[in-house]
């Protein structure tokens, strides 16, 4: 196991750590074993360890300790417009460990025309300095041409990125056509990349806004109204058709409708190979706040897709994270302040898109999904985290408790409760959009690469010790049926004779393809006619039919009569 | 009683018809005719009843009618007595590269007639740069001169911009069409995109037609044709390959989202695919205002023949979307057909020669599109679903005809048999059987699709217009005497639940008090629209100082308290206003 970090895990790592009496807990199975961990890493799990002295022992009491949480979707000190998002790297690893995260993966977002290596190195620069976890990224493609589609292939073969964000949205700005997102698909299939999908028709989102604001709703309900489910519904079905044309494996970011959810069961009922990620908000809460009196509380649900304003919505999509149908649980964390929220006060398609979860996202499952007796413990680690590392090529390093992982692991309480409020979190922006919320279920205790970062509810995190985690190429989890489909999925031309008989004359005005240089030379050869082997009558109409006028044809030497030669 | 009573509304037909009618008067138009022994069939009920036809409308249905002397009987023997199919999908007039279809109105409408259906709409196509009215014009003229039965016509808009308004204004108003063909295939051709159907779809449910798509994804299909002739594939297999169904599938979905959005009916023509099928069964499920035609060829045979070693056989086959590979597909569209999810069958009924399609005998994207199918079309239905006990009778009635009368207003004129209503009747016989050959079609055609299959049921009799056009499997037509039946706007079979829904969906916004928290700086860098002119403004100069209520609002202003240690970070400019951060609501 190579790590590619860009500094050497420095002074954490001498750390050594037992945790005694807890119940492992992977996405496969549960049970009672020790772990000892040295250099971040586990190096031995099994009862009646042999371990140096001199280590720090945790009793765990019998309670689950599970991998850490990987959080593959965030967008922290994100710029926009001259600012940037609420929460810096450190801001928001700091929450997502205080929520029992040891891992994030922020999206790279170049802007339209600049360049994917220079954004990446930017992003990279900022997370090496803040970030208190290890991080990975993914890069988002806004426009494409032949030089993105070289900087694409370098991200891959050098630095370490798999998957890539493309938008279907924001018409004008970052939204792709269907050709270029057949392009961009076939591309990243070739290369083994993940196709990420920002899953909403901007063409007719750009219609509904200016309907709205022509109707005079300026306010946050316009967000919403402006952005109805199907809009979303429909992208997702677009998005797989071409990911199915394409082979190349998709995974859809926010999936924020039920909907939308349907359709991607249904198609990976029909075998496509496409991953649904529903967010923390879309499993927790709902789109009737839009509604609400207060601006600043309506505007602080603001996100794209929209939050479903049916309060059923974070019910049935528990469901089916529960049934296998959503694969992985992301936070889409992107906070702003009230103040940057307010640029849109006047114009709701203005307000800066985003939603803080990054620390409440694994207790908000727990709460709505294991403990309503929806889902087992084992699915809880799955789509919380071991799902994630798969998609990313990560898994075992990350995503599983086993000899040779990382040591990022969590002693989870499940009887712990406690109110969500912003008064007390840990991101730096002023609302909550779960304010108010009672969830069952937290970490007790966190450790990340090896050290312990969250005790007895204190934090320790330090900023800039988070690592790179470089993903590589055609991660199996994905590309195992990509793979054995394309042995499959080669077509095949029928072998025919030529067609000698007459071709009609026709305006050449050419239509979709060229138009082959001379359909018009007729053979000189004769053919042989082979009736037998042809099941096609030739036989015309008894009675002559009166011929339009204006159709010429083109008789070949012999007559009329040779419409096929079988060779 | 009925609204489609002034045939033509515009001079230069009703002229045409008077002329016709003068000269046909002693053979055409004093016809009587008493159908006796009958069992009339509706899509509502069937009962045991005479009909009794003068002047091309049905004066009375009932038993021991009173008529007059002199009258020609028909005995029906206890047979069928349907509504006159109604073909609402052809294309007898529709160049291919400066080529007319071998079928032109004339011939076409002989096998239309021959087959038991006495109407058909067809559809104007624009050559791209033409205008709607001139193509519509010309269509009609060619309609005139040589339609057997009476027909209406569809036009396709080829490309949106602001200049077709008027002209689709004026074809609705003036010109008695109600719907209209938009394309999601053809890039660079007849193809628009999201914004522009969304446009389309808006104007035209202003005017109260009904939108007609033709779905398939076109950027998907334009990438596919060109990877597939890279490969080499070139004859008539690489054209269901390059059109898989899903793309059909897709392009259903989408065009029933925009349907949705702006609350308009839309018509799926050429439903190909168990996937499309699918997509539209699912979509009314939901309560989608959508419709979907499957035609005789998606019901009567599949695309596995896009493979045979005979090119022509192959090339025959070339339809859009194509027919699927799934030799499945029939049974279940015939199964949603029954049930009521598929509403309407088509013929798609478009002839081009062999030597025509040969036009792409070296690349399969130029093969011309279509297949028979006017003949065939309530022949298969009647064999595949009624003789299969998928369907009962009323249904086949519906499907076959009342259905298109009232999506498209022609209801109850055509697609009933009653009292007032046009005499287009067709005598059924569900036992006749018939084998499918091109030597005894009444197409031009030299190939049939359908060659060699057996058909149970066919007509015995057709009336059309009132008089006798099919008996013994004899045709006696004559051409021009076909009329253009005019359509109003806003068919109340699309259009009731439209006009409902749009009384409720107001939608409003919620009136808040003026957000007068501080405002982030923001460069004036306009990103989706422009931004409002002044963020900045502070609201000294315009509002007393708000009452802050905390009682109604649950929302926590307090920011983190941990982390208060963090510094700022640089370039976080905040617009306060006076009276400092308090504010960040007022509830008027």
């Amino acid at each position: 196991m190579s790590y590619q970090g860009k500094k050497n895990i420095p002074k954490i790592t001498s750390e050594r750590l037992l945790i005694k009496g807890g119940r492992i807990v992977n996405d496969d199975q549960s049970f009672y074993a020790d772990i000892y961990m040295e250099d971040g890493v586990i190096k031995q799990i099994g009862d009646n360890l042999i371990v140096p002295g001199g280590v720090k022992t945790i009793e765990a009491n019998g309670k689950m300790v599970i991998p850490g949480g990987i959080d593959i979707h965030t967008h922290l000190q994100m710029p926009f417009r001259g600012t940037t998002t609420a929460d810096d790297f450190t801001q928001g690893t700091k929450a997502a460990l205080a929520g029992g995260t040891t891992m994030i993966v922020d999206h790279v977002i170049p802007e339209p025309g600049c360049s994917l290596l220079e954004a990446f190195d930017r992003w990279s620069k900022w997370a090496d300095e803040k970030a208190c976890c290890d991080y990975s990224l993914h890069v988002d493609i806004t426009h494409w041409n032949d030089s993105v589609k070289q900087e694409v292939e370098t991200l891959i073969k050098e630095k370490g990125v798999n998957s890539f964000q493309v938008y279907m949205a924001f018409k004008d700005l970052y939204q792709m056509s269907n050709t270029e997102l057949y392009e961009v698909f076939t591309f990243l299939g070739e290369h083994g990349g993940i196709a990420q999908v920002h899953a909403e028709n901007g063409e007719i989102i750009a219609e509904e806004q200016a309907r709205m604001l022509e109707m005079g709703i300026t306010g946050p309900e316009g967000h919403v109204l402006s952005r109805p489910e199907e809009l979303e519904a429909e992208a997702v079905f677009r998005a797989v058709t071409i990911a199915s044309q394409t082979n190349c494996p998709l995974y859809v970011t926010r999936v924020m409708s039920k909907s939308a959810a349907d359709i991607i069961s249904q198609a990976r009922k029909k075998g496509n190979v496409v991953f649904g990620e529903p967010i923390t908000a879309s499993l927790g809460t709902d789109g009737t706040h839009y509604w609400s009196k207060n601006w600043a509380k309506a505007a602080s649900f603001v996100t794209s897709p929209p939050l479903s304003p049916d309060p059923t919505t974070p019910d049935y999509l528990n469901t089916l994270l529960a049934s296998g149908d959503l694969s992985v649980v992301g936070s889409a964390h992107c906070t702003f302040s009230v103040a940057q929220k307010a640029i849109g006060k006047d114009d709701f398609t203005q307000i800066p898109e985003g939603v803080n979860g990054a620390e409440e996202r694994m207790s908000i499952i727990w709460d709505k999904a294991v403990v309503t007796g929806k889902m087992d413990e084992n699915m809880f680690v799955a789509v919380t985290s071991t799902n994630a590392a798969k998609i990313l090529n990560l898994y075992p390093r990350k995503g599983r408790i086993a000899v040779g992982s990382d040591s990022d692991l969590v002693i989870w309480d499940t009887d712990a409760v406690r109110t969500i409020t912003a008064k007390t979190h840990h991101s730096a922006a002023e609302y909550n959009v779960f304010e108010g919320m009672e969830l069952r279920g937290a970490p007790m205790l966190v450790v990340c690469q090896g050290k312990i970062v969250l005790e007895d509810g204190n934090l320790h995190a330090t900023s800039g010790t988070g690592r790179f985690i470089p993903c590589s190429p055609f991660p199996d989890f994905a590309y195992k049926r990509v793979k054995a489909r394309k042995q499959l999925a080669i077509l095949k031309a029928v072998p025919r004779g030529m067609y000698d008989g007459p071709v009609s004359e026709f305006s050449p005005m050419s239509r979709g393809g060229t138009p082959s240089a001379s359909t018009r030379t007729s053979p000189t050869k004769v053919p042989v006619r082979n009736l037998h082997q042809s099941g096609f009558t030739l036989s015309g109409p008894e009675e002559a039919p009166i011929r339009p006028a204006g159709r010429r044809i083109v008789v070949p030497p012999g007559g009329r009569s040779n419409i096929t030669s079988l060779s | 009683m009925l609204q489609g009573e002034s045939h033509e509304p515009h001079p230069f037909t009703e002229s045409e018809a008077e002329t016709v009618q003068k000269a046909l008067l002693s053979v055409v138009v004093s016809e009587r005719l008493l159908i006796k022994g009958g069992r009339v069939v509706n899509d509502d009920q069937s009962l045991y009843a005479d009909v009794y036809v003068e002047d091309g409308i049905i004066k009375q249905v009932g038993e021991n009618l009173i008529v007059p002397g002199g009258v020609k009987v028909i005995e029906a023997n206890g047979c069928m007595v349907i509504p006159g199919g109604i073909d609402v999908n052809t294309c007898l007039h529709k160049p291919y590269l400066g080529t007319p279809p071998v079928d032109d109105f004339y011939q076409g409408t002989k096998a239309a007639l021959a087959g038991g259906t006495t109407m058909i709409i067809d559809h104007v196509t624009p050559q791209p740069g033409d205008g709607l009215l001139e193509a519509f014009e010309k269509w009609q003229e060619a309609a005139d001169k040589k339609s057997c039965c009476d027909y209406s016509l569809h036009v396709d808009i080829p490309h949106w911009h602001e200049g077709v308004k008027e002209e689709l204004e004026q074809l609705v108003q003036e010109k008695g069409i109600n719907s209209f063909q938009v394309y999601m295939a053809y890039k660079g051709l007849y193809q628009m995109p999201d914004s522009q159907l969304y446009e389309a779809f808006s104007f035209l449910k202003e005017l109260g037609a009904v939108v007609l798509v033709h779905a398939e994804n076109g950027d998907l299909i334009a990438q596919e044709q060109s990877k597939i002739l890279g490969m080499g594939i070139i004859g008539p297999e690489g054209h269901p390959l390059s059109r898989p169904e899903e793309l059909e599938a897709e392009a259903v979905f989408r065009a029933i989202t925009i349907g949705n959005r702006v609350n308009c009916p839309v018509y799926i023509t050429k439903v190909m695919s168990k996937s499309a099928a699918e997509t539209v069964a699912i979509a009314r499920k939901k309560g989608s205002v959508v419709f979907g035609e499957p035609i005789t060829a998606s019901l009567a045979t599949d695309g596995s023949h896009y493979w045979s070693k005979n090119w022509a056989k192959a090339a025959a086959y070339v339809t859009s979307p194509p027919l699927s590979p799934d030799p499945t597909t029939p049974e279940h569209l015939h199964s949603l057909l029954a049930c009521g999810d598929l509403q309407v069958v088509g013929s798609g009924h478009c002839a081009y020669s062999t030597s025509q399609k040969a036009i792409g005998k070296d690349n399969f994207t130029l093969i011309p599109e279509g297949t028979n199918g006017v003949e065939e079309r309530m022949g298969f239905v009647w064999d595949k679903a009624v003789a299969m006990g998928k369907m009962d009778e009323n249904q086949f009635v519906a499907v076959t005809s009342t259905n298109a009368a009232k999506i498209f207003n022609l209801y109850p004129r055509k697609g009933r048999i009653a009292v007032g209503s046009d005499a287009d009747i067709v005598i059924w016989d569900p036992d006749k059987i018939k084998t499918i050959t091109a030597k005894s079609q009444q197409s031009a055609l030299e190939y049939n699709i359908f060659e060699g299959m057996d058909c149970r049921g066919g007509p015995l009799h057709v009336v059309s217009q009132g008089r006798v056009v099919f008996e013994e499997g004899k045709l006696q037509v004559q051409q021009g005497t076909g009329r253009f039946i005019s359509r109003k706007p806003f068919p109340d079979f699309a259009y009731q639940r439209i006009k409902y829904r749009n009384k409720i969906m107001n939608m409003q916004g919620v009136s808040r008090g003026m957000y007068d928290g501080p405002v982030y700086d923001v460069p004036a860098t306009p990103k989706y629209i422009t931004p409002a002119p002044s963020a900045k403004t502070s609201p000294t100069t315009h509002q007393p100082p708000p009452i802050r209520n905390l009682h109604q609002s649950n929302f926590s202003l307090s920011g983190s308290q941990i982390d208060d240690n963090i510094p700022r970070r640089s370039g976080h400019r905040i617009v306060a206003p006076p009276g400092g951060r308090s504010n960040i609501t007022s509830l008027g």
